[in-house]
């Protein structure tokens, strides 16, 4: 049986009050609340562990550099990556995706093609968009249908020999949707085209094992799993990450360097320049060792069954709409109520304590695409509860006998 | 009347409700009743782009005096539009220049003023001081 009360008093957060109401904090897509095992590492770090690493040959500057790079070795199993140096520590996903865009500059020419999904965040097409500017080579996007699922058949029309990239998020922030991604990935490789797939919004709820996955690229947020925000990671193919140079230049990341020349350091430092988010990194194991105390499938079903309690209560409201009915999603329900602006219910729902989104999370062309102007989004994690959506439903009627 | 007695007017009226709820309530009421810019105007060139929401605006001169008209596709938006408008519209440039918005504080929505709230308003009054530069540079 799942312990919500237990696992509530993890998150200190959590016994807080809004406008006067306890919180329900319904924005998990955007970033997930921290747990106290997760805050008494960020504690215990600057306490007593402080220091710069790599270099020093003082006793803090060991305990701190052991701590950083067994939080790798963490990820690392985590992911199930071959090698831990396959890991390299960055400032989070959009920081990982302008890492891979950058590298791949001087591997494109003229007329190479990048297929990117219609269900994209707007930080995994614009660094694509700017790479094809650079490069000349031409973007390309997976259509998807009513539900919210890409169309499959379509993106094995665009699959060619000159399709170098291939980017895909794993789940769509905005409506939910799993994406099939070994299938995208087998197919791409079939053709020569090598694979990244964004897990910002999955590693809240999957567990990506990439080796089975065979992907180049997964790229992830620690801030969406538990974890502090500025840090996060980009696993790579060891291949792959030998033939991309390296993104910045600064300490931490040459071998040797003179006026004349400079060699780079080996895998993973070439990636890691200046002092990085050692805090940070050390926090990103605690908050992935915290979920696997808990357990993903434990997560998962226990999300599930949110998702499928909300669906039917929201849906219960006349004239509410859901965006994104996939078959296969995760705990997202993006809605909106009939003639209403998704920005007013927001406002309301705040007023009453509880915390959505509201707008076009980022992803514009889905919005084009159902044409609204955006959409409430309710996202939900393992510490919420069945009486929290009650009290979000409560708001939804709420709100719409105000503005109606 | 001037900004001033007007705003003071405004900061009474509310002092009236007794929580959010009435005090929202007649923001949406305002944003519903009120038929605020003319069809013509609501252009791309009128237009302030929030993350959230859209706001237009237009000015023009009358006599000497600064006329705003503004929409916005959010109503809460568009109520405190109505409220903005009601304060600077009809106004004397060089007293739109001069004018603050703390009021709004008193008011209690201050958080719609907040830059991370993306519904364009920030911009908006923004936009409505620029327009009472552009005359004031006209008249002087």
């Amino acid at each position: 049986m799942f312990d919500t009360d237990k696992i509530r008093k993890d998150f200190p957060i959590l016994s807080r009050e809004v406008n006067g109401k306890p919180l329900v904090y319904f924005d998990n897509a955007a970033t997930s609340q921290t747990p106290k095992q997760v805050i008494d590492v960020i504690v215990d770090y600057y306490s007593n562990f402080n220091a710069n690493i790599h270099r020093g040959v003082h006793t803090l500057s060991q305990e701190a550099t052991d701590k950083y790079e067994a939080a790798r070795h963490t990820i690392q199993k985590h992911f199930n990556a071959k090698h831990a140096h396959e890991i390299i520590y960055t400032a989070g996903t959009t920081n990982s995706i302008n890492l891979v865009a950058n590298g791949f500059a001087s591997l494109l020419e003229k007329g190479d093609e990048i297929i990117v999904s219609a269900l994209e965040h707007h930080s995994n097409i614009v660094p694509w968009q700017m790479l094809c500017e650079k490069t000349g080579a031409v973007l390309k996007v997976i259509p998807m249908n009513q539900n919210g699922e890409l169309l499959m058949e379509e993106y094995d029309k665009l699959l060619n020999e000159n399709t170098k990239l291939v980017f895909v998020n794993h789940i769509s922030n905005a409506l939910g949707t799993i994406n099939p991604i070994k299938e995208i990935i087998d197919k791409a490789h079939k053709h020569g085209a090598a694979v990244l797939i964004d897990g910002a919004q999955s590693c809240p709820h999957i567990k990506p094992d990439v080796q089975a996955l065979d992907v180049d690229f997964y790229v992830a947020s620690a801030h969406k799993m538990c974890g502090p925000t500025g840090v996060g990671m980009l696993y790579g193919k060891e291949e792959w990450l030998n033939k991309l140079p390296p993104y910045q230049g600064g300490g931490e990341m040459i071998a040797e360097v003179s006026f004349e020349k400079t060699t780079y350091a080996g895998l993973p430092h070439k990636f890691e320049a200046g002092t990085p988010n050692i805090c940070g990194g050390i926090a990103f194991g605690a908050a992935i060792d915290y979920m696997n105390t808990i357990g993903f499938e434990t997560i998962a079903n226990y999300e599930h069954e949110l998702l499928e309690y909300a669906t039917k209560k929201l849906l219960e409201i006349e004239g509410l709409k859901i965006y994104g009915t996939a078959k296969n999603k995760t705990s997202v329900v993006s809605f909106n109520l009939e003639g209403i602006h998704p920005y007013d219910v927001g406002t309301i729902l705040d007023k009453m304590g509880i915390a959505v989104r509201t707008g076009h999370h980022c992803a514009q062309p889905i919005m084009d695409y159902f044409k609204i102007p955006g959409t409430i989004r309710a996202s939900f994690a393992f510490y919420n509860t069945k009486q929290e959506i009650d009290a979000l439903v409560e708001g939804v009627k709420k709100a719409q006998r105000m503005l109606s | 009347m001037t900004i001033q007695e007007i705003q003071n007017e405004i900061i009474e009226e509310f002092s009236m409700f007794e929580d959010w709820e009435e005090r929202y309530q007649y923001m949406i009421d305002l944003g519903k009743s009120l038929p605020l810019i003319q069809e013509q105007y609501k252009t791309e060139d009128n237009i302030i782009k929030g993350c959230q929401s859209k706001v237009w605006v237009h000015a023009e001169m009358q006599d000497d005096k600064v006329v705003f008209t503004a929409d916005s596709d959010a109503i809460i938006t568009k109520g405190i539009i109505a409220i903005l408008i009601r304060v600077f519209s009809k106004q004397h440039p060089k007293d739109i220049i001069a004018a603050d918005t703390d009021f709004i504080d008193e008011i209690g929505l201050k958080e719609h003023l907040s830059p991370t709230r993306a519904n364009g308003l920030v911009s908006m009054i923004k936009q409505l001081k620029m327009y009472a530069i552009a005359y004031q540079t006209q008249l002087s």
